[in-house]
């Protein structure tokens, strides 16, 4: 297909240094066919990334070779084991910039690192004096942000509702930003705990954490930044962000599913009531009480998914191979020609920031066919899966989002590491076939 | 094209021109009922009189499927006694569970037969099922206001939702 408009200088440039041909052939699944030998395009990468060889072979050679439980047996395997499962923290704490491997707790995903916080904070309640700096009660504050994953909002409404707090939240603008106009009257001497995404999953917007961080110290606020969207995509270094928490996900990183993590600053972790109790999260056990494990291993109880993290650690080190800074590079260049691309389509119009300054390869859109009545993105992903392309469609956990856009669903394009500017063509060309479809 | 076989005119005309749509008075009873994963909406209103559903009204927001269906369920059902129209609802259902098998008896179930071809993709079962839930649900809140019906999406769909997403032919 063609497309009319000449791109903007330098959008589509190729990242020197980083082959995207190269690159797909290390996902076995994007050579695989749909609907009788249509190629994949794959464009749902927010949703779950796929999964390298070398997370694959890493996962098989654990089971084949090395399987037993960590922590517990004194046997080869056993070591064995437990050597590869804490290797992952470590890779996983430079990964992200962690001055101290305690500092990584491993979690289902990233919903039981934010629930582990929440929980945390409502479980200080039965804990001594050390826990002071978690206690939550009536007349206390959360504040989160109206772009959240339900992930990082319904955890903060139980926790409202298990405690009395109030939840606040911080506004968008009509071009999928915050809305930090009112900052500091959202956030005042009341909030214990400010919690809010890095990039948002619906509207591809890349928040100024800085900014809200500075505003939560002043107040001396706890902070928690769900980073599913954004540790996957670009470089991020807890340090330079200044949060107390990160809770990230490695099924979307290229790992697979089943392991996240939640990193928190060490002085903050060590005196954190425990999330979930059973083995491994203890110390001492009496049939009258327990003494809990200092961190990572209080916030790890009973058997982990083991496997999982040892692919996990595949998965760091495939990224760090390509360069974090390259991976941004590449998928910057993706989205602006996708923006561009996609401006091309009649009665299309995407909700989030139009441009690809401070925004990430989420792309929302909600389309109209020729007499300028909407087409409803069920119907659009479906007309996309005929032609091969996955794309997600509905109100992608982040329902305010479209209540605030006034929009009953959208529909997602997606892209990661692998993605290609062929793969946009394809979206585009197939955006203008459903239109064709339902204008008939 | 293998879409035509769950896009089929008869639906896209219902989906274009809906009947019965806008929500009218005198109703026994109203319901709101939601399909989380994609944002469907439908509030529809049941009015019976005598045994028989003597209107159906409704707003609704969602896919081409959703829509349709509303618009041919509502047409179906009204002027028939309920316990007729209970019948068909079973029908229905049972056309929506069976992975692309039946094609329904379009005697009975006339232009909602459309359907079949819907039933061999899971993830829009329950597009075409919102309503008809809706309606079971108002109707026997209608007829016994004290029920709490347990005619939910939720609690009708996980039979046909369980169609593995490799079965599509």
């Amino acid at each position: 297909m063609t497309l009319a408009e000449p791109r903007a200088a330098g959008a589509a440039a190729p990242v020197l240094g980083f082959d995207v041909e190269q690159v797909r052939k290390d996902f076995p699944i994007l050579a695989r066919t749909v609907h009788d030998d249509l190629p994949l395009v794959y464009l749902d990468s927010a949703a779950t990334s796929q999964k390298p060889y070398a997370v694959l072979d890493a996962e098989r050679a654990y089971y084949e070779l090395h399987n037993a439980n960590v922590h517990r047996g004194i046997h080869v395997l056993a070591e064995e084991a437990t050597a590869l499962y804490e290797a992952t923290r470590d890779k996983v704490a430079a990964f992200i910039g962690a001055t101290d491997r305690r500092e990584v707790v491993f979690t289902k995903n990233s919903t039981e690192a934010l629930n582990l916080v929440a929980y945390a904070m409502s479980n200080a309640e039965t804990t001594g004096p050390e826990a002071d700096r978690f206690r939550i009660g009536p007349g206390d504050e959360i504040v989160v942000t109206e772009m959240e994953h339900h992930s990082n909002l319904v955890p903060w409404q139980m926790l409202a509702r298990r405690t009395g707090a109030t939840l606040r939240w911080i506004g968008l603008t009509d071009d999928g930003r915050l809305n930090l106009d009112n900052l500091d009257a959202v956030i005042t001497d009341r909030c214990k705990v400010v919690s809010m995404v890095h990039q948002s999953n619906i509207l591809g917007t890349i928040n100024p954490v800085e900014r809200i961080v500075a505003r939560a110290r002043q107040v001396g606020a706890l902070t928690v930044l769900d980073g599913s969207q954004s540790v996957p995509h670009f470089p991020v270094d807890v340090a330079e962000l200044g949060v107390d928490f990160l809770a990230f996900t490695g099924h979307k990183m290229c790992a697979p599913t089943g392991v996240g993590i939640l990193w928190g600053r060490l002085e903050l972790l060590e005196v954190m009531p425990p999330f979930l109790g059973g083995g491994e999260m203890i110390e001492i056990v009496t049939m009258e009480g327990s003494t809990y494990a200092p961190p990572p291993h209080r916030f790890e109880a009973g058997t982990p998914m083991i496997s999982q993290v040892v692919g996990l650690g595949a998965a760091v080190d495939y990224l760090i191979g390509l360069g974090m800074p390259a991976i941004a590079a590449h998928e910057h260049a993706v989205t602006a020609y996708a923006l561009d691309a996609l401006a091309t389509v009649p009665g299309l119009r995407i909700i989030g920031p139009p441009t690809p300054v401070d925004r990430g390869g989420a792309i929302s859109f909600v389309l109209t066919d020729d007499d300028g009545r909407g087409i409803h993105p069920h119907d659009v992903g479906q007309i996309l899966d005929e032609r091969g392309i996955a794309v997600r469609v509905g109100h992608h956990c982040a329902r305010p989002v479209c209540l605030r856009f006034n929009v009953p669903a959208t529909t997602r394009a997606s892209f990661h590491l692998y993605t290609t500017t062929g793969e946009v063509d394809a979206l585009v060309e197939g955006l203008h076939g459903v239109r064709r479809f339902f204008s008939r | 094209m293998k879409l035509d076989s769950m896009y089929q005119e008869i639906i896209l005309d219902h989906y274009r021109n809906p009947l019965h749509r806008g929500l009218r008075d005198p109703f026994d009873a109203e319901v709101h009922h939601v399909n989380p994963t994609c944002g469907d909406e439908v509030t529809l209103r049941v009015k019976v009189t005598g045994g028989v559903v003597e209107d159906v009204s409704y707003e609704s927001e969602g896919c081409s499927i959703s829509q349709a269906s509303a618009s041919v369920m509502s047409d179906l059902v009204i002027g028939k006694k309920i316990d007729e129209a209970l019948e068909l609802e079973r029908e229905f259902l049972a056309l929506m569970q069976s992975r692309g098998t039946a094609e329904g008896d379009e005697d009975r179930l006339e232009d909602a037969v459309a359907f079949a071809g819907v039933s061999k993709y899971p993830a829009r079962v329950k597009c075409a099922l919102l309503s008809w839930m809706a309606w079971k649900d108002a109707t026997a809140k209608a007829v016994d206001p004290a029920s709490a019906a347990a005619a939910t999406p939720a609690a009708a769909a996980p039979a046909a939702l369980d169609v593995p997403e490799q079965e599509k032919p």
